[in-house]
C-alpha cells in the first residue's frame, strides 16, 4: 500500500511471513474501515486495495496517503493480523540479564521503570540446581484467565494470538491482575509521564499514550508487526535470547538466525511455564542448558 | 438452628394497650435531641474527611493508595466484602427467623432491614471508589460481559438492593400511615413526607393482607439472593489461582462468616437503640440472650468452615500455598491472624456459652470483638493472598513488596463506616425503629384483623 499498487498478487503475498517475504496488504484494513464511503462520484483517482476479509476494494487515493501512519482504530485492533499466530521463544541458556529487552520495550512503549512490561527474574528450580535468568513478559495465553474475568471486554484475545487491552474501555477494576497467574500486568496507579515526541492518536495496538487508572502489559507490539518488523525486545537483545515468529509459517527468528519453530521446540525440549494451569501460553522456554554465560548475580546492581 | 428457634417463647410485652405501644415507639421521632445532632455532626465530619481523601484520589489516581502491582487490591476490596457480609443480616433476621416462626425476633425485623439497606448501599459505593476509572462506570452496562463474575456481582447486588429496600419499605407502610395520622406536631416537610410515602394507607384489612403477602414473597425471595451476593463475592476470589482464594470452600466460608458478622451487628444496634431510645420494654434481655445463642451457633459454623479452609493447605504446606499459610500462621500477618481467630472467633464463642455474657452490655462488647475481627479477617483474606504470586516478586520498587494502607485509604474507609451509620441513624430518626403494626398484631391489638 505504500506504493498504492496492490494487485491481485497481493493476496498471495499477504499470507507470506514477514520473515521470508514482504507484504504490505495489512494497511488495507485501515482503508477498508475508513475509505469506502464515496465510491463512484469523486473526481479523484482510486486505487484497489485488499481488505482484511480478503475482498478487493476501491478506495480514494488521497485517503490512502492520509491514513498511512495512523495506528489502527480500537475496533480494528480487536481483530488481529489475519493469518498470523505469533509465538515467542525464550532461550534461557543464553540470557545473562543484560536487560536490553527491558530498555527497548520502555523506549518503544514510553514506559517508566516503575511499570515494566518485561521482567528478568532470578530463578532456581530446585535446591541443587543453579540459578538462571528468566525473561518474562505476557504469555499471550490461548486460554487467558485475564480475558475471562474482564467485566467490560476491555482485554481480549485476537486471532493472531495476541491478548490486547483497550485502555479507552478499561474501568480499572484490576480483576485481570488478580486473575493472571504470571503477574504480567501493570497498572497506571498515577498519571503516566507524557509520551514525549509521540503525536499519534491512542490505539490499543500501541497502548501509547498511557492512561491513568487502566491496566497495561506486553502486547507483542502489533503496530511494529504490521510494518513487518520485529518487536524491539527481540532486536535489542545482544545475545539472541528471544526468538519471535509466526507459528503458521513454522519459523522464528532472533534477528540473526531464522529457525524452524517445530524443530526448535522439539530438539531443545521446550516447555511452557506452569503448563498445568491450562492457560496455553504462546511463550515457550528452552531449558537453561549449555549456558553461554556463567551465572552472575547482576540484579543486585541493576535493581531499581 | 431450628432447635433454638422453635423453642423460644413469645416475648412478654407488659400488658399495654395499643395507644401506649404507639406512644413508646413513636416517641423518638420527635425533634432531634442535642446528642443526636452532635452524633450526626461527627458522622458528617468523618464523611467529609473521607470525601476530601477521595477527591485527592480522583485528582492523582490510585497512586494515593498503598496498592501497587502485586497487592493490586487493598482495604477497599476487603471493606467491600465486609459490607456485603453485613448486608446479609437483613435476610437473616427478617426472613429466616420469620419463616421459622421465631416470633420473639419480630421487634428486630426493622433494625435488621435498615442495617441491610445501609450496608449494601455502602458496599456499592465502596466498589466504585476502588475503580481506577470511576468515570467509566457505565461501561459496565454498555459493554458488560456475562462471563465475568464482576457482572454477576453487579446484577445480584442490584437485585439485593432492590429487594432489601422493598422489604424495608413495604413493611414500613402501615407505620408510615401511623406517623402521618398521629404525629401532627412535626415540621411541615416531615408531615408531607409521611403523607407521600404512606401511599394512602388506610389500615384496611385488604391492605394488611397485601402487605403480608408481599412481605412473605420478598422474605422468601431474599434468601437465595442473599446467599448469592456473598457466594458470588467469594467467586471474585475463588475463580483465580491465588493461594487462599483457589478453594471450593470459599462460598459457604464467606456466607457463614457473613451471618456471624450480621448477627453481631444486630446485637450492637439493639444495644444502642434500646439504650438511647429507651425501648427496654420491647428489646429485652430475652432478645439479647437469644441473639447470643444464635451468634454462638453461627460462629461455630464459621469456625468449622475456617478449619476446612486452612487445614488442607496447612497439611500439604507446598508451594505458594505453603508460603501463604506460613505468612498467616507464623509470618508477618501472624499477630493479626491469631488476634482475629482467637479474639474474634474462639473467645466470643467461649464467652457467649455462659449466660452472664449474654446480658446486654457484655454481649455488646463481645459482638464488637466479632465485628472488628470480621473486618480484619477480610483484610487477611484479600491482601496476603496477592503477595504470594507463582513467580517471585523481584525487580520492583521496595514499596511493591508490602502493603500498609495510606491515610487516604483509612479516611475513605472510615468515611464509609460513617456513611453507613449515617443512613441507619437518619432512617431510625425518621421512621419507627420497631415494626409497630407487627408488634400490635402479635398482641392482637389491631382490630381490623
Amino acid at each position: 500500500m505504500r506504493k498504492n499498487q496492490i494487485k491481485q498478487s497481493a493476496r498471495r503475498k499477504f499470507f507470506k511471513t514477514f520473515i521470508t517475504g514482504s507484504i504490505g496488504a495489512v494497511a488495507g484494513k485501515e482503508l477498508y474501515s475508513t475509505g469506502t464511503t464515496n465510491d463512484a462520484n469523486g473526481p479523484d483517482e482510486k486505487i484497489t486495495a485488499l481488505s482484511s476479509d480478503g475482498k478487493l476494494i476501491k478506495v480514494l487515493k488521497s485517503q490512502v496517503e492520509h491514513m498511512h501512519h495512523a495506528p489502527v482504530t480500537p475496533s480494528e485492533a480487536r481483530k488481529g493480523i489475519p493469518g498470523k499466530k505469533f509465538v515467542l521463544i525464550v532461550d534461557l541458556g543464553k540470557c545473562r540479564n543484560a536487560r536490553k529487552c527491558i530498555e527497548g520495550c520502555e523506549k518503544h512503549h514510553h514506559l517508566t521503570p516503575d511499570r515494566p512490561f518485561i521482567k528478568v527474574l532470578k530463578m532456581k528450580d530446585n535446591p541443587r540446581s543453579s540459578y538462571y535468568w528468566m525473561p518474562k513478559k505476557c504469555f499471550q495465553c490461548d486460554n487467558p484467565p485475564c480475558v475471562k474475568v474482564c467485566p467490560v471486554g476491555a482485554t481480549y484475545k485476537r486471532t493472531d494470538n495476541i491478548v490486547l487491552i483497550d485502555n479507552n474501555r478499561c474501568i480499572g477494576c484490576r480483576f485481570c491482575m488478580a486473575a493472571c497467574p504470571y503477574s504480567a500486568r501493570v497498572f497506571n496507579w498515577g498519571e503516566p509521564q507524557p509520551a514525549e515526541g509521540y503525536d499519534k492518536p491512542y490505539s490499543p495496538e500501541t497502548s501509547v499514550p498511557s492512561k491513568v487508572g487502566t491496566v497495561e502489559k506486553c502486547d507483542f507490539c502489533p503496530d511494529v508487526l504490521r510494518e513487518n518488523k520485529l518487536p524491539p525486545c527481540i532486536t535489542s537483545c545482544p545475545n539472541g535470547v528471544l526468538y519471535f515468529g509466526d507459528a503458521n509459517d513454522d519459523a522464528v527468528t532472533n534477528g540473526e538466525e531464522t529457525v524452524r519453530l517445530s524443530e526448535l521446540l522439539r530438539e531443545k525440549a521446550a516447555y511452557r511455564y506452569m503448563e498445568d494451569l491450562g492457560t496455553e501460553p504462546n511463550v515457550y522456554y528452552l531449558p537453561p542448558v549449555d549456558r553461554l554465560f556463567p551465572f552472575k548475580d547482576t540484579n543486585a546492581e541493576s535493581n531499581t | 438452628m431450628t432447635d433454638i428457634i422453635t423453642k423460644i417463647e413469645k416475648i412478654d410485652l407488659p400488658d399495654k394497650d395499643r395507644a401506649n405501644i404507639e406512644d413508646d415507639l413513636l416517641r423518638h421521632i420527635a425533634g432531634p435531641s442535642r446528642k443526636y445532632k452532635i452524633w450526626i455532626g461527627v458522622l458528617v465530619f468523618i464523611i467529609a474527611v473521607g470525601a476530601f481523601a477521595y477527591v485527592r484520589q480522583l485528582k492523582y489516581g490510585l497512586i494515593v493508595t498503598a496498592m501497587r502491582d502485586y497487592t493490586s487490591w487493598g482495604i477497599y476490596i476487603s471493606n467491600f466484602v465486609f459490607f456485603v457480609a453485613v448486608s446479609l443480616v437483613g435476610s437473616l433476621v427478617s426472613s429466616i427467623l420469620k419463616l421459622s416462626h421465631a416470633t420473639w425476633a419480630t421487634p428486630l425485623n426493622r433494625i435488621s432491614e435498615i442495617i441491610a439497606v445501609s450496608a449494601i448501599m455502602s458496599a456499592a459505593i465502596i466498589i466504585i471508589i476502588d475503580m481506577g476509572r470511576p468515570d467509566r462506570f457505565f461501561n459496565v452496562f454498555l459493554y458488560g460481559r456475562l462471563q465475568s463474575p464482576i457482572i454477576w456481582d453487579v446484577i445480584v447486588i442490584g437485585t439485593y438492593l432492590v429487594i432489601s429496600f422493598l422489604l424495608l419499605f413495604i413493611s414500613l407502610l402501615p407505620d408510615i400511615g401511623l406517623c402521618r395520622d398521629r404525629l401532627v406536631e412535626l415540621p411541615g416537610w416531615q408531615k408531607k413526607m409521611y403523607r407521600t410515602l404512606a401511599f394512602n394507607w388506610q389500615d384496611k384489612p385488604e391492605q394488611f393482607e397485601i402487605v403480608k403477602k408481599i412481605s412473605g414473597i420478598l422474605g422468601i425471595m431474599v434468601i437465595p439472593v442473599a446467599f448469592a451476593i456473598h457466594t458470588i463475592t467469594s467467586w471474585l476470589f475463588a475463580t483465580t489461582w491465588r493461594p487462599g482464594w483457589d478453594s471450593t470452600n470459599l462460598g459457604p466460608y464467606f456466607v457463614s462468616g457473613a451471618f456471624m458478622v450480621g448477627a453481631s451487628c444486630i446485637i450492637i444496634a439493639m444495644y444502642f437503640i434500646q439504650k438511647y431510645l429507651r425501648l427496654q420494654e420491647y428489646i429485652t434481655d430475652k432478645h439479647f440472650d437469644n441473639m447470643g445463642k444464635l451468634l454462638v451457633l453461627l460462629s461455630l459454623v464459621y469456625l468449622y468452615f475456617n478449619i476446612n479452609e486452612y487445614l488442607g493447605p496447612l497439611f500439604r504446606m507446598v508451594g505458594v500455598e505453603g508460603e501463604h499459610i506460613t505468612e498467616l500462621f507464623a509470618g508477618k500477618y501472624a499477630p493479626m491472624y491469631w488476634l482475629v481467630q482467637v479474639g474474634g472467633l474462639i473467645l466470643p464463642i467461649t464467652l457467649l456459652i455462659f449466660k452472664p455474657f449474654r446480658k446486654p452490655f457484655p454481649i455488646m462488647i463481645v459482638s464488637f470483638l466479632v465485628l472488628v475481627g470480621a473486618w480484619l479477617k477480610r483484610f487477611l483474606i484479600v491482601i496476603p493472598s496477592l503477595q504470594h504470586p507463582y513467580l517471585p516478586i523481584q525487580d520492583v520498587d521496595e514499596s511493591y513488596m508490602h502493603y500498609i494502607p495510606t491515610w487516604e485509604e483509612w479516611a475513605i474507609t472510615l468515611g464509609s463506616f460513617a456513611g453507613a451509620l449515617l443512613i441507619i441513624s437518619v432512617l431510625i430518626k425518621l421512621f419507627p425503629v420497631l415494626p409497630i403494626w407487627e408488634i400490635k398484631n402479635e398482641k392482637k391489638l389491631i382490630k381490623a384483623t
